[in-house]
């Protein structure tokens, strides 16, 4: 057993970080998993005004911290990019030492740091073993899944589903908001001008899968997998 | 039934914005009609020569159309080919024609020419004074309904659907710099201004076409027809890609910080039902950082006998038909005015080729441009005169007019009759102040321009033009200009260059304030003056409120229904109040007016649900498992918005079958439930501890790594609000569970408190509830199932009841819990959700051998129920506290810190004697089980009303006991053991029930323990 | 609906990503068990009802999920100014100057 944990038998230790991830023969269920969007994808339209797709199964971790100076050098090093300080804005770096990573502003006190799943106990652990101070990190990348949504119809599929204002100007490449998003919640993050990708949690993943489809339907769907 | 289709009696040749070559046939009533593409519902009629398009609410009248927008009163119609798109309450002033369309009117029972209520109403009328319902239907009150089916009836104001509507309704949400309301010379200049620059704009419009005032007269801008101009402004705005124009749009709310709600008909204007895919109606919700409001005005109706008889209409309504739609609704034109405006009308007319009767004119001495083109054309005029009364039946064929006095209020000489069908009034214009009002400004009195104009506002609104008074195309043009311009340097964007289009100059003598015409009789006894068309409300009726009383204009509105109609009084109002001043003797603006709410027009329910409905009614959540609940046939029960399984029968079972199954499977071998829903909480930081000990009741300090605790929460009254088990991952490491129905408040309550009283705290919580899929495994058999998956050594002297351990379950890591709502040797696993289906079948591929056996949330109700263990919401209401519950051992009074609910618990009403507690109920024929709710008395024999002492909080069949079980409240009860307590309930039973302890089984605990 | 700015997200988001949790600065006492029953009842239960300025706690709960304060006119629904926890009001009813 000693594979899958660092600190649960070491009673000492401040806090417990476990591997969560299974061998990798062991097939994860996306939140989506039920919705076949392989077929749907192959069998579906393949043009539309709304494109969408699932980033399935990525690793997500809830970093919540008011950093000194020391603890954003030591998050910098470990993330390959300085946390973004600024409300509301994200950075991403492409070859951070856990590869491609995206970390969000969510609150003063808080980001989402999102990498390829098989990477966040790796980050997990690096965090656990080289940052000091008052902290946590916790993974939530089983109750999280990324939606992708693009295409030229995009911002008008978003307007029926969310109340922020997405014009250009308001709401840049970059920008992340946490809001509402129908009768749910989502972290919505404009991943270029014409993509967004929105961070919802897993059992609401369904709802916003079938409102997302319904707000699409004057322009057209296309699923992409 | 046929009509020669091609036959609109009233149509002309040419002229108006309608296409002549494109015929559209329409159904009114059961008949055909033909139209062109461009008409209103209205003016196709009217082309048509329809005069009744409605009865009167109350009187039974016939009633024409007298308006051509928003505020018509009488054309209010049902429309729909199909039942399943039926729409009532649309005005047909405001409906665009389109082929096939299906129009009947709504008021008028069997039919509106041939009305059997019409001889009631004759009579009736007498029976219907003002105060009406007040007085007459409320007493006695158990006939209220008689009176009100037959009303309804009567009044015809349309019907829903019976069938579900096909169409797709949607609602959008809009930001904007700038929204415009009303896209007459006004709006259009502001939106022109605003869109040059660059400004973020919103500009609707009610009607189908942009232009407003400017498409409904002959005047010209710039030498060429105004409409030129409005193709061109159009064209421009259409061009920018931040304006957005919404025709056939209703800005129906003006809502707190500049919010507002826009209807926007998409399809519902050009066909009955909308294409595939598209949408029939949207709702715009605008925040917008500035409004203009280009609202416009309603021309004003004069009040005389008889006013309601089809063909008596207001004076701008009669030039609308004429010039935008080609329809001349007579033939003989009388019109009646108070000011020079309204002359267009008769010019007009007299225009089309139709005979102007004669001008009648309040005034002494009125001269003006529009007064000499009349005298021009050899239009007869009537100064110092009023039509005191039309007369008809279905249709005006003439009018009684008589010289007034200088006041216009008492006839001072002999009545002149006059033949003519049609009477055009006008008493001046009334700015539509509406949204204005609707966030909270009082109007104000304008005695220039006899109107009130919006009042002081706090939102971040302008108004351009005839809503200000600015009635004069010029004076709109140049007022839409200068809203924007204002509103541009507030949004701190450059101003624009001043660039209008040259109007006609007018000159218009002074206008009369006249609002009710006198009669040679008293108003009471003379032919009715209808105040309010759509409510039947006369100048008599309004007398008489007065005179009974009522003194204030909102007592006036309610005792007389004025402006309660789906019409909200836009052509009445001010004629009522004015009517109302002067009875009391006062002016209009001691008066006061009415306060107008959202929405302006009445708006379809679909455009307010908009695709919140069917599916995605509400969002429903599912576990990670929730498709093998589904495939194994479950029933499912919503707690908050989860689908949990509730049971799972199989083949024909009953509930009761399949419950009785999964009790006796779980205490004999093993069960598993699917406790995902759970809610689940990280909670990290040194002073985690600290907090838990402050948030529950109950000790923690001492709470070694590796175990876990059940923990209850109260308010800051003492009294419980959620339950759980809390468990140390490590030092300052904890996992919270709260109950699934309590999850977002759990963790609300634990950031409230966080970030208001105690900051100075170290320890974040980061909700975990949809990260972990949680299975528990329950029953004697459970040990041996989950060493088949394991290697880990789960034995009782390795794995204690409430520790917990990571381990491998199925080859995924897992944290295992050893805590039990069951009262079994119980295994809580939790892995990380996207594997929770692997290990959930793979306990099903190992449990066979132990005829695992899946049970929902009513069996584990069953299970708990039969410990005595509680469901904090169920057996709790918000006013039990611990000791009620008779978990004083989950209380620690000895803590250091004073915890939430610790001091509310001690208050004098909490420490009395005799309170409610909850005590374990058995019933003395231990097949019947109680009802949930039934309230208990110590008396059944007392007197009715039986003092009662605390009601049934959880109840039910118990395989494993083969008796009922029940919890409840009883006062006293924990000192009461073996004391009989009474249910009498409804139908005449009365259950009696012993009180004894909650516990029903294994009261030691010792199936727990293995 | 109101709009109301954020002073952590520091721009104006709808209401419907808000909840008012209730009269501001409202400190639970330091020491309950010292506190008299009347005096712990006005403390849970007694509330300001003004009419005009008034002090409110409100959540982000749709976004940053912080609590934050407001100070709003309850005649008029205008707000006058947000501010975080543990910061004092700038704009006061007349009668608390």
């Amino acid at each position: 057993m000693s594979d899958v944990t660092v600190a649960a038998e070491l009673k000492t230790e401040p806090k417990l970080v476990t591997n969560q991830l299974p061998a990798a023969e062991i097939m994860g269920e996306s939140p989506l998993h039920h919705a076949d969007l392989e077929s749907v994808a192959k069998h579906g339209p393949q043009e539309g005004g709304v494109h969408f797709h699932e980033r399935k199964l990525m690793g997500l971790l809830t970093l919540r911290c008011m950093p000194s100076a020391e603890q954003q050098e030591v998050i910098k090093s470990l993330l390959g990019v300085a946390l973004p300080m600024q409300p509301l804005t994200s950075v991403t770096a492409d070859d951070s030492p856990i590869g491609k990573v995206s970390v969000r502003w969510v609150s003063p006190d808080e980001w989402l740091i999102i990498m390829v799943g098989e990477k966040a106990f790796e980050l997990e652990t690096s965090f656990f073993e080289k940052l000091m101070g008052h902290y946590s990190l916790v993974n939530i990348s089983g109750g999280t899944t990324i939606f992708n949504v693009s295409g030229r119809h995009v911002v008008d599929m978003l307007k029926k589903s969310t109340p922020v204002d997405l014009h250009a100007s308001e709401f840049p490449v970059g920008k992340v908001v946490s809001t509402v998003f129908a009768k749910s919640g989502a972290m919505i993050c404009r991943v270029a001008e014409d993509q967004f990708e929105l961070v919802v949690r897993r059992s609401f993943a369904d709802y916003l899968w079938l409102w997302i489809q319904d707000a699409s339907r004057e322009y057209g769907l296309v699923v992409h997998h | 039934m046929t009509q020669d289709l091609s036959k609109q009696s009233n149509r002309l040749q040419e002229g108006g914005r309608i296409d002549r070559a494109k015929p559209l046939t329409f159904t009114y009533n059961g008949k055909q009609y033909k139209g062109f593409e461009g008409d209103t519902l209205a003016s196709a009629l009217l082309a048509n020569g329809v005069d009744i398009v409605g009865r009167s609410f109350k009187y039974s009248r016939p009633r024409g159309i007298v308006a051509a927008g928003a505020e018509e009163p009488n054309a209010i119609m049902q429309i729909g080919s199909t039942e399943a798109t039926q729409i009532p309450n649309v005005r047909a002033t405001q409906q665009s024609l389109y082929a096939g369309l299906v129009a009947s009117s709504t008021n008028g029972w069997p039919n509106v020419d041939m009305d059997l209520m019409g001889l009631v109403g004759k009579v009736g009328g007498k029976m219907m004074p003002p105060g009406f319902y007040y007085k007459t239907f409320m007493y006695p009150k158990s006939m209220w309904e008689t009176y009100e089916s037959y009303i309804r009836k009567a009044a015809g104001l349309g019907r829903a659907p019976k069938e579900n509507d096909p169409d797709i309704y949607d609602k959008m949400n809009q930001h904007c710099d700038l929204l415009i309301v009303g896209a007459g010379p006004a709006g259009l200049a502001a939106a022109l201004s605003a869109a040059r620059a660059g400004a973020r704009v919103i500009i609707a419009d009610e009607q189908s076409e942009f232009g407003g005032s400017l498409l409904s007269s002959k005047e010209t801008l710039n030498g060429k027809p105004a409409a030129e101009w409005v193709a061109e402004v159009v064209q421009e705005l259409s061009g920018c890609a931040d304006v957005l124009m919404l025709p056939n749009s209703q800005v129906n709310g003006y809502h707190d910080h500049n919010f507002l709600t826009i209807q926007q008909h998409c399809t519902d204007q050009f066909a009955d039902r909308a294409p595939n895919g598209q949408i029939a109606q949207r709702l715009h919700r605008v925040r917008a950082k500035w409004v203009i409001l280009a609202t416009g005005a309603h021309e004003r109706p004069l009040v005389y006998g008889n006013n309601d008889i089809p063909g008596c209409m207001v004076a701008n309504a009669v030039s609308t038909y004429i010039n935008r739609y080609g329809v001349v609704p007579g033939k003989d034109l009388v019109l009646m005015t108070s000011n020079d405006n309204a002359y267009r009308a008769a010019l007009d007319w007299h225009d089309a080729g139709r005979r102007v009767v004669a001008i009648v004119d309040s005034r002494k001495n009125p001269k003006g441009t529009f007064v000499e083109a009349a005298r021009e054309r050899g239009i007869s005029i009537l100064v110092g005169s009023g039509v005191i009364e039309a007369h008809g039946n279905k249709r005006v064929t003439g009018v009684s007019i008589a010289p007034l006095n200088e006041a216009g209020d008492a006839v001072v000489g002999p009545i002149v009759k006059m033949a003519a069908d049609t009477v055009a009034t006008s008493g001046g214009w009334s700015p539509v102040i509406h949204l204005s009002c609707h966030t909270g400004a009082r109007p104000v009195w304008n005695d220039d321009i006899l109107g009130f104009t919006p009042g002081k506002t706090y939102q971040k609104q302008l108004t351009a033009g005839a809503i200000n008074g600015a009635f004069s195309t010029a004076a709109a043009l140049s007022e839409g200009f200068s809203a924007a311009s204002d509103a541009l340097s507030h949004l701190g964007l450059a101003k624009p260059e001043r660039v209008l289009p040259e109007a006609e100059q007018i000159q218009e003598s002074k206008a009369m304030a006249l609002f009710h015409l006198p009669h040679t009789k008293p108003t009471s006894k003379a032919p009715k003056q209808f105040v309010d068309y759509q409510n039947d409300v006369t100048a008599a009726g309004i007398e008489l409120a007065c005179r009974e009383g009522f003194e204030s204009i909102e007592h006036v509105k309610r005792y007389t229904a004025m402006g309660f109609g789906t019409d909200q009084g836009k052509l009445g109002n001010i004629n009522g109040m004015a009517i109302a001043a002067k009875i009391l003797k006062q002016t209009i603006p001691q008066t006061g007016t009415t306060i107008f709410r959202p929405n302006y027009t009445p708006v379809t329910f679909g455009a307010i649900a908009g695709r919140d409905c069917g599916e995605l009614f509400d969002p429903k959540r599912y576990t990670a498992m929730h498709a093998w609940h589904v495939e194994r046939g479950a029933k499912f029960e919503d707690v908050g918005q989860w689908k949990r399984a509730w049971y799972y029968p199989k083949g024909n079972e009953t509930m009761q079958e399949a419950l009785n199954r999964e009790c006796l499977a779980t205490r004999e071998s093993v069960g598993i439930l699917d406790a995902s829903t759970l809610g689940k909480i990280d909670i990290q930081g040194k002073d985690a501890r600290e907090f838990l000990g402050r948030v529950y009741t109950n000790a923690w300090a001492k709470l070694p790594v590796g175990k876990c605790r059940y923990g209850l929460m109260c308010g800051e009254d003492g009294m419980v609000f959620d339950d759980g088990v809390t468990s140390c991952l490590a030092e300052n490491h904890f996992l919270m569970t709260t109950t699934t129905g309590g999850a977002a408040r759990v963790l609300s309550w634990l950031e409230i408190y966080h970030q208001t009283e105690w900051p100075e705290l170290e320890v974040y919580f980061t909700s975990v509830t949809d990260h972990w899929s949680t299975m528990t495994i329950s029953g004697p058999n459970s040990r041996k199932l989950l060493e088949k998956l394991t290697d880990y050594d789960v034995s009782k002297d390795n794995m204690a009841f409430m520790d917990w351990k990571s381990m491998t379950v199925a080859g995924v890591p897992a944290r295992v819990f050893r805590i039990s709502f069951t009262g079994e040797l119980s295994f809580e696993i939790n892995v990380q959700a996207n594997y929770g289906m692997h290990v959930w079948k793979a306990l099903f591929e190992q449990g066979e051998e132990f005829n695992l056996t899946p049970y929902g949330t009513e069996t584990m109700h069953i299970l708990r129920a039969e410990k005595g263990f509680i469901i904090a919401g169920q057996d709790t209401d918000g006013s039990v506290h611990p000791f009620d519950l008779g978990m004083s051992w989950a209380v620690s009074m000895q803590k250091p810190f004073s915890f939430i609910g610790k001091r509310g618990m001690q208050r004098e009403d909490c420490v009395r004697e005799n309170r409610k507690q909850l005590v374990g109920l058995k019933t003395i024929d231990p097949n019947v089980v109680l009802p949930e709710g039934a309230q208990g008395v110590f008396d059944p024999k007392a007197p009715i009303p039986m003092p009662m002492v605390g009601h049934v909080t959880s109840s039910y069949w118990s395989a494993n006991l083969n008796r009922s079980v029940a919890m409840g409240f009883v006062k006293g009860g924990l000192d009461k053991m073996g004391q009989k307590v009474f249910y009498p309930l409804a139908d005449g039973r009365v259950i009696e029930a012993e009180i004894c302890s909650p516990v029903f089984l294994d009261p030691k605990g010792e199936r727990q323990h293995v | 609906m109101f709009h109301i700015y954020c002073p952590h997200c520091c721009e104006y988001r709808e209401e419907e990503e808000f909840h008012v949790a209730g009269q501001a600065h409202i400190a639970r006492p330091l020491d309950p068990d010292a506190c008299t029953d009347k005096e712990w009842g006005e403390f849970m239960y007694f509330r300001a009802n003004p009419r005009g300025i008034h002090h409110e706690l409100w959540v982000h709960g749709a976004g940053c999920r912080k609590y934050f304060n407001v100070t709003r006119d309850t005649q008029t629904y205008e707000i006058k100014e947000v501010y975080k926890v543990g910061e004092k009001p700038s704009v006061v009813a007349d009668d608390v100057k």
